[in-house]
């Protein structure tokens, strides 16, 4: 029996692709040149970049390849667009965003709302979709910039960020989307639509951590983060991460090539996945929009018992995944995703997100479909509203602790 | 990834007396299924000598919480109920060979099961005042709610102080943000109360609160030196210190620091944090030194 661990968890972080590991390599060693330098050195280097910059251009369908600005993360391009857009329009003064948005928005929301902006969250329905008579209705000549996320890392859930770029534009405002998890699985033409700004990360696309994107439409009005040097045409000071750089360029030209195989050989490993577990374990849902998601993500609530118990079990078979407990993030909450779906406490401690890649057989995943039902059956039988043969009665009433 | 010691990983994989528990005729729930943490504990009490005969759990939680489960059934099974309740919830991590500090709060738990499953054995409502809040300082386990009381309750204004009353702060410094934030929204409270018009310095508590104090006699003064130092001996007592007082001279009290407090980085602001709450405590200036300047100070 072949037991080679497992990995599940791409929506965390991707290995990196061995071409985009090869492609790098000489940036370390004899192309370690300055791109900004006159000589020979950085010349070269200076080329590579150019190229890798049109592979990603290439991917996201931008018009100009100087609307691609390399950053140090999505971290990073997040916070660039959303201050950006603060800092060029000081008359406006809300920033909507979702209340499912990753922490790289919310928690720089959470910080600007205290120093007096006006922020909008856009709840979400059961499956965690927007309600676009909400959105439109909090669009107004104060609003500095829209943020919505492409599609959602824990659930895999997509937004029509096309359309709501749209009625942005009609109001004034500008609008960013962090396409951090939907770059590479989700066919993107920029030039096509209304966004303004785009956030991608190279580590959720099989190129190294530590080097993103922020793509700038034409004619955006933009403030930089950084300021300093020349690079990235001022946009952007601080020397070029020239390796990481050149690695994210080949890894966008694979994105590119692999766009048709995520979408069908990668959806039918992730379909086979869930409906393998939904059909042996008893008291689980998969959560999000099922119909309307990332191929690759399935995030399934196994109700009445706990996530980083579920995560550490799976990791001695050997199973690479992650959870949407608090325990997981040292918080004292469940997963703000679930938690705005309306998912309740007995099943959002309990969800656990399996995230594919194009480097996952249907061996590997045949072995996941066997593993799960015993580790949740194990962990039930430990846990008080579990009984002999399923849930206890009325699970809130049977085990009321003393404090809730 | 937590990092957990074997031990903990060990009884997470190999649970010690999961499962109901038949017979059981003491069970104590508590725990929050909103946190994600849910302990139930069953005992079984041999009424004759109250010896815990045998001990059982369910727990909804993640690793560590199971993991402080199987500890906590371990050590109580053997002990009579009045021994099982001088366990602490240090003694749980420490069975366990530790745990991270976002992770104490399971061994709270498993202390706080014991309490309620021997109140219930005994037919004793068992109340639990116990609230716990998002942990703010990584380095010493402090939770939002417990800064937030000591703040209010000593009209905190820096983050020295915070340090002072309840070490938050006194390592990494990389939670000092937050502790801004809890001063900030203390003390924007105290300004907007109608009664409280100015926020308290430290400076005039201190000189409000000697007018405030009535006069003690020496042996009420010695009794109240004491009481407050006892008061803080459980916090020191958690992170395996202790302290004990050696002579009273005047305004200049001499303690002995001892176990982990000696040497520790947090040692001085560890005196200096019980020498204010004397101070309060008193109504009167004095001095907290180490027992090794016993006939030196002035
Ligand atoms: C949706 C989303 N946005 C932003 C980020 C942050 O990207 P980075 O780790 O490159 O800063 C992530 C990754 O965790 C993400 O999933
Ligand atoms: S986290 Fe508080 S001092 Fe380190």
């Amino acid at each position: 029996m072949n037991d080679a661990p497992i990995y599940l968890d791409n929506n965390a972080t991707t290995a990196c692709d061995p071409a985009v590991v090869s492609a790098m390599l000489p940036f370390f060693t004899e192309q370690f040149g300055n791109p900004s330098s006159m000589h020979s050195f950085g010349n070269k280097v200076g080329f590579a970049l150019k190229e890798a910059r049109a592979k990603v251009q290439a991917l996201l369908g931008a018009e100009h390849d100087s609307e691609i600005v390399f950053t140090s993360c999505g971290t990073e391009s997040d916070s660039t667009a959303i201050l950006s857009a603060l800092k060029a329009q000081p008359e406006r003064n809300q920033i909507i965003t979702t209340a499912v948005e990753h922490p790289a928005i919310l928690t720089l929301c959470e910080y600007l709302e205290k120093e007096g902006y006006a922020i909008t969250r856009l709840g979400v329905d059961k499956r965690g979709r927007l309600d676009m008579d909400e959105y439109k209705a909090a669009l107004g000549p104060r609003t500095a910039i829209v943020s919505a996320m492409w599609a959602n890392n824990e659930s895999g859930t997509i937004f029509p960020v096309e359309q709501m770029a749209e009625l942005a534009h009609a109001a004034g405002a500008q609008f960013h989307t962090d396409a951090v998890q939907a770059v590479g699985k989700i066919a993107i033409d920029l030039k096509k639509t209304k966004i303004d700004m785009l956030s991608l990360s190279g580590h959720k696309l099989h190129a190294p951590k530590g080097v993103g994107v922020l793509y700038l439409r034409r004619g955006t009005r933009y403030r930089p983060l950084l300021r300093g040097g020349h690079q990235e045409r001022g946009r952007r000071a601080g020397t070029e991460n020239a390796a990481s750089i050149v690695g994210l360029g080949v890894a966008c030209e694979q994105a590119q090539q692999q766009m048709a195989f995520e979408n069908t050989a990668v959806k039918r490993l992730r379909d086979r996945l869930e409906a393998g577990i939904l059909a042996q374990v008893p008291r689980c849902f998969p959560t999000g929009d099922v119909t309307n998601r990332l191929p690759n993500t399935s995030n399934i609530a196994f109700e009445f018992i706990e996530g980083e118990a579920i995560l550490l079990l799976l990791n001695k078979a050997g199973i690479a995944a992650s959870s949407g407990s608090a325990c997981t993030s040292g918080s004292l909450e469940p997963s703000h995703v679930m938690r705005a779906m309306g998912i309740p406490y007995t099943a959002a401690h309990g969800t656990t997100r399996f995230s594919l890649s194009r480097y996952n057989t249907e061996s590997e995943i045949d072995r996941v479909i066997a593993a799960v039902p015993p580790i949740i059956a194990q962990l039930r039988k430990i846990s008080p509203y579990w009984g002999e043969k399923g849930p206890v009665e009325k699970p809130e009433d049977a085990f009321a602790p003393a404090y809730a | 990834m937590w990092d957990y010691s074997e031990k903990v990983r060990e009884h997470f994989f190999n649970p010690r007396n999961a499962g109901l528990l038949d017979g059981a005729n003491g069970v104590g729930d508590v725990g929050s299924i909103k946190c994600g943490d849910a302990l139930r504990l069953m005992l079984k009490v041999d009424p004759d000598s109250e010896k815990i005969v045998e001990a059982g759990f369910q727990t909804f939680g993640c690793g560590s919480a199971i993991a402080s489960s199987s500890a906590l059934t371990e050590i109580i099974k053997g002990k009579t109920l009045d021994e099982a309740l001088k366990v602490s919830n240090q003694d749980i991590a420490d069975y366990l060979d530790g745990l991270p500090p976002e992770k104490m709060h399971c061994s709270v738990m498993g202390r706080e099961a014991l309490q309620a499953a021997v109140a219930n054995y005994r037919g004793e409502v068992w109340k639990d005042d116990h609230e716990e809040g998002a942990l703010i300082c990584k380095c010493f386990a402090v939770d939002a709610v417990l800064i937030e009381e000591v703040v209010r309750v000593n009209s905190l204004t820096t983050v020295e102080q915070v340090a002072h009353f309840t070490k938050a702060g006194g390592g990494c410094a990389s939670c000092h943000e937050g502790i801004e934030e809890i001063l900030a929204k203390v003390s924007k409270e105290a300004c907007t109360a109608p009664t409280a018009a100015t926020k308290p310095t430290p400076a005039s508590v201190a000189a409000a609160a000697p007018a405030a104090a009535p006069k003690l006699t020496n042996f009420q003064r010695i009794r109240k030196i004491e009481e407050t130092v006892e008061a803080i001996r459980p916090m020191l007592q958690r992170d395996h210190g202790d302290i004990e007082i050696v002579e009273i001279d005047g305004k200049n009290i001499y303690v002995n620091l001892k176990g982990a407090c000696v040497g520790c980085m947090m040692e001085a602001a560890t005196l200096n944090g019980i020498q204010t709450k004397l101070v309060e405590a008193l109504g009167e200036f004095v001095r907290l030194l180490p027992a090794a300047m016993l006939g030196k100070a002035q």
